[in-house]
């Protein structure tokens, strides 16, 4: 056994400091980005939701406005928008390199596609509902937290789960600036300097994560189900 | 209480324009449980939203309460309609909530304190029949315990009007029953005014005291319900009214099977409708005693409408030609409204009109 792991995975005990900090910067960057892409990506899909055609606050222009701007960002891949955005990124955090720096396009990238599947899962909230809400004398602001929100929950863990899967997958292309992460770390160490345990090691440290993440997706949204 | 004047309501899509609600009037006073009956697409889900406004009129008054809806702001029409409770064919609970906080919802806004609100609740619960389901969710609850569950939300603010919109439509025979039964009560005992949308005739048959008929937008016809039952004036309010009496039924089974009737030469079939006093009267046996006409009872059904008796008989007569017109004058004297079928047409005739 330890012979095998000595011939396949020599390297993993000399960078295990690394592996470890590469973790690390990864969970870091997929927990603060999640934490602005919920922020703003229930706020921008519960705006289409709302404003859409038949929505409480019916408004054609904020619906394509918004609508318009989603679909921009969701068209532009995520390497080139790292690149777009540096003079914005230097703005934000004063430097476009290193783990903090990313999460500037992190959450770019993310909110918009994070947002639709947030207006997909309001949508699913029965239109009857929403009627039934209203004739009690709900006003939209208490529609949008007592019953949107409350509803949708089952749907918007789902969304979320689905998001933060995909986040994963954008750090690692964070490596590109020089975030840091399981993703440099697979490319850096392992690929460019031939050290292919390495290379395997980040990404069954990936797969765990994704594993994980699906897991209490479904639990929660098991749970808010009934 | 509720008073709706030259409603219209249009719904304009990019290519046309379609008017559901056209030139409607309508009043309903305090203690009114009002029918409104029709076919789908007859636009009377629409006008009973306009009544709350969940949707609003092209064009037209809306009054309840002595408010007139339309001049409120947003934040007044929310508070009058905390006074209009509604319910829907398909209950529209939320699933997320336990039958407690479903009935809890609407009153969050009110000015009670949680202890007040939960004992209002239970209150709720126990009108309608299920305190023991507070901690269930909807999806653990059949359609009629739902609707119930529906029924104690839209009364949470107390309010003095109830809305149903095909409240029963989607529930089994016996289930509407019973809900028609916990609207009366509720009706007497708290009061309340209750505007009824339904295509049903027997949902209007068990509880209203008013009904209007509506077709393509427009009410054809309205009134109260021993008049519209006695003496409909239009053939889609005598449609409606045949099929809650069982009438068309029997004809149709009596198309299919001729062999019932034995009809000879000079018999003739026909429906007769009695109202109230002169159902005392023993018309068969007036008819063969003094008349020498026979009758063949094919079938026979009595509604009681409002405490008002309306009976409904199928029957073949038999006699003499002369024999026969005047037992027809005889029954004509006797305010007994009498419809000839002929027979010949049965298969694809409805009831004929009035001789």
């Amino acid at each position: 056994m330890s012979d095998f792991f000595m011939k396949y995975f020599s390297n993993i005990w000399s960078f295990r400091e690394e592996i470890l900090l590469s973790t690390y910067e990864t969970i870091y960057m997929v927990a603060v980005t999640s934490l602005f892409s919920v922020l703003f990506g229930i706020l921008f899909g519960i705006t289409l939701v709302v404003v859409d055609k038949g929505g409480i606050l019916e408004n054609r222009l904020i619906y394509s406005v918004v609508e318009k701007v989603i679909n921009l960002f969701r068209s532009i891949p995520f390497i080139i928008l790292i690149a777009v955005i540096v003079p914005v990124t230097r703005i934000i955090v004063g430097t476009s390199i290193g783990m903090h720096a990313a999460i500037v396009p992190l959450v770019i990238g993310i909110v918009p596609f994070y947002a639709r599947q947030i207006q997909n899962a309001l949508v699913e909230v029965d239109s009857g509902i929403i009627e039934a809400a209203q004739s009690m004398g709900s006003g939209p602001i208490e529609i949008i937290f007592r019953v949107y929100l409350k509803e949708g929950m089952a749907g918007i863990i789902r969304a979320s789960s689905v998001t933060i899967i995909n986040l994963i997958g954008l750090t690692t292309m964070a490596g590109a600036i020089g975030s840091g992460g399981l993703g440099s770390l697979a490319i850096n160490q392992g690929y460019n300097r031939f050290q292919t345990d390495i290379t395997i090691v980040a990404t069954i440290l990936i797969l765990i994560l994704v594993f994980a993440c699906q897991f209490i997706g479904d639990y929660f949204t098991k749970k808010s189900t009934h | 209480m509720i008073s709706l004047s030259t409603i219209n309501v249009t719904f304009e899509t990019s290519s046309q324009s379609v008017t559901a609600v056209q030139d409607v009037n309508l009043q309903v006073d305090a203690g009114d449980v009002y029918g409104i009956v029709g076919y789908s697409g007859a636009g009377k889900s629409t006008l009973v939203r306009v009544i709350n406004l969940l949707q609003r009129p092209t064009s037209g008054n809306v009054k309840v309460n002595g408010q007139d809806l339309l001049s409120l702001n947003p934040k007044e029409l929310r508070v009058a309609r905390k006074k209009i409770g509604m319910i829907f064919q398909h209950f529209n609970l939320m699933s997320s909530r336990t039958i407690f906080d479903n009935v809890d919802y609407p009153l969050k806004s009110s000015k009670l304190s949680k202890r007040e609100r939960a004992q209002k609740v239970m209150d709720l619960l126990e009108l309608v029949g299920l305190s023991d389901k507070r901690d269930s969710y909807p999806s653990q609850l059949s359609g009629g315990q739902k609707q119930r569950v529906a029924i104690a939300r839209a009364l949470a603010n107390d309010p003095e009007i109830l809305l149903c919109d095909e409240a029963t439509s989607a529930l089994d025979p016996k289930t509407t029953l019973s809900i028609l039964k916990l609207l009366k009560k509720l009706k007497q005992d708290l009061g309340l005014t209750i505007v009824i949308i339904t295509h049903e005739m027997q949902v209007v048959k068990e509880i209203c005291n008013k009904v209007a008929v509506m077709e393509a937008g427009r009410i054809i016809e309205q009134g109260d319900i021993v008049s519209i039952f006695s003496s409909p004036q239009n053939a889609l309010t005598r449609d409606f009214i045949n099929t809650a009496t069982q009438v068309d039924q029997t004809l149709e089974k009596l198309a299919q099977h001729p062999s019932l009737l034995h009809l000879k030469d000079n018999d003739i079939l026909c429906k007769i409708s009695f109202i109230g006093n002169s159902t005392s009267e023993p018309i068969i046996s007036a008819l063969s005693a003094r008349y020498r006409v026979t009758t063949n009872l094919l079938f026979a059904n009595v509604e009681i409408l409002q405490q008002t008796p309306i009976g409904f008989l199928i029957v073949v007569m038999s006699g003499t030609t002369s024999d026969l017109e005047a037992a027809l004058q005889y029954l004509q004297s006797v305010q007994v409204e009498v419809e000839l079928i002929d027979s010949r047409l049965l298969q694809n005739s409805k009831v004929g009109d009035p001789v």
